[in-house]
């Protein structure tokens, strides 16, 4: 099983169906996380992401791990933008490829969902007049 | 004893990284993730507002009975919000 892990501050999303094509593979499943512009009816100016890239790394590989014990998987990818994002940049991608349909579907849901529990990357939320640490503050 | 910093944590330090004095952690016998914590609250306030801190020990989530020595790699993860 073939995989790549990045953490870096862009992401290129054309490159994608060549990291996850696989001659085993019937199918791929992309998630790609994007910028919004507003949350709770603000407008979100800008997105900053920070991470503990060696620990990231970690728990990423565990996260796929986990992916490929639970689904028979070809290829997996994992990539998270750092720095400063605008609405519509892309700033996570998870995919996954297999030979049925099925497998990388629920492999791509498992894989974002845990990421954004146990990968210890940080977002904060820029709007016109403040900024917030998401989910800092109960 | 050096801790690293992210997120909230960074803010509320008004730093990236803290060392701990070797003289508090001696006379505090700090020597676990429970007690790190403890002393962290209690010079930093404003880290018992937030809704969670975590330990982490050479890249790993560590519990509050995990011992903490000074070669380790030790940072605070507040709440993560990657995604």
């Amino acid at each position: 099983m073939e995989r790549i892990i990045q953490i870096s501050e862009s992401i290129d999303c054309t490159t994608i169906y060549e990291e996850l094509s696989h001659p085993d593979s019937g199918g791929i499943c992309v998630f790609i996380g994007t910028v919004r512009q507003q949350t709770n009816n603000e407008e979100v100016t800008s997105l900053f992401f920070e991470s503990y890239e060696s620990m990231a790394i970690s728990e990423i590989e565990k996260i796929i791990d986990e992916a490929t014990q639970k689904w028979a998987l070809n290829k997996v990818i994992v990539k998270h933008a750092v720095g400063s994002k605008k609405p519509t940049e892309p700033v996570v991608v998870v995919g996954a490829s297999s030979a049925h349909r099925d497998a990388c579907f629920e492999a791509c849901r498992y894989l974002i969902d845990t990421l954004k529990q146990k990968v210890p990357i940080w977002k904060k939320e820029f709007f016109k007049n403040k900024s917030v640490w998401v989910s800092a503050h109960p | 004893m050096e801790i690293l910093l992210f997120g909230i944590t960074k803010n509320i330090v008004g730093a990236s990284t803290f060392t701990v004095p070797a003289s508090k952690k001696s006379e505090l016998g700090i020597a676990d993730v429970a007690s790190l914590k403890g002393y962290l609250k209690e010079t930093f306030p404003g880290l018992c507002n937030i809704s969670s801190l975590a330990v982490a020990v050479n890249n790993q989530y560590a519990s509050d009975h995990t011992s903490i020595n000074e070669t380790d790699e030790i940072a605070l993860i507040p709440p993560v919000s990657g995604g």
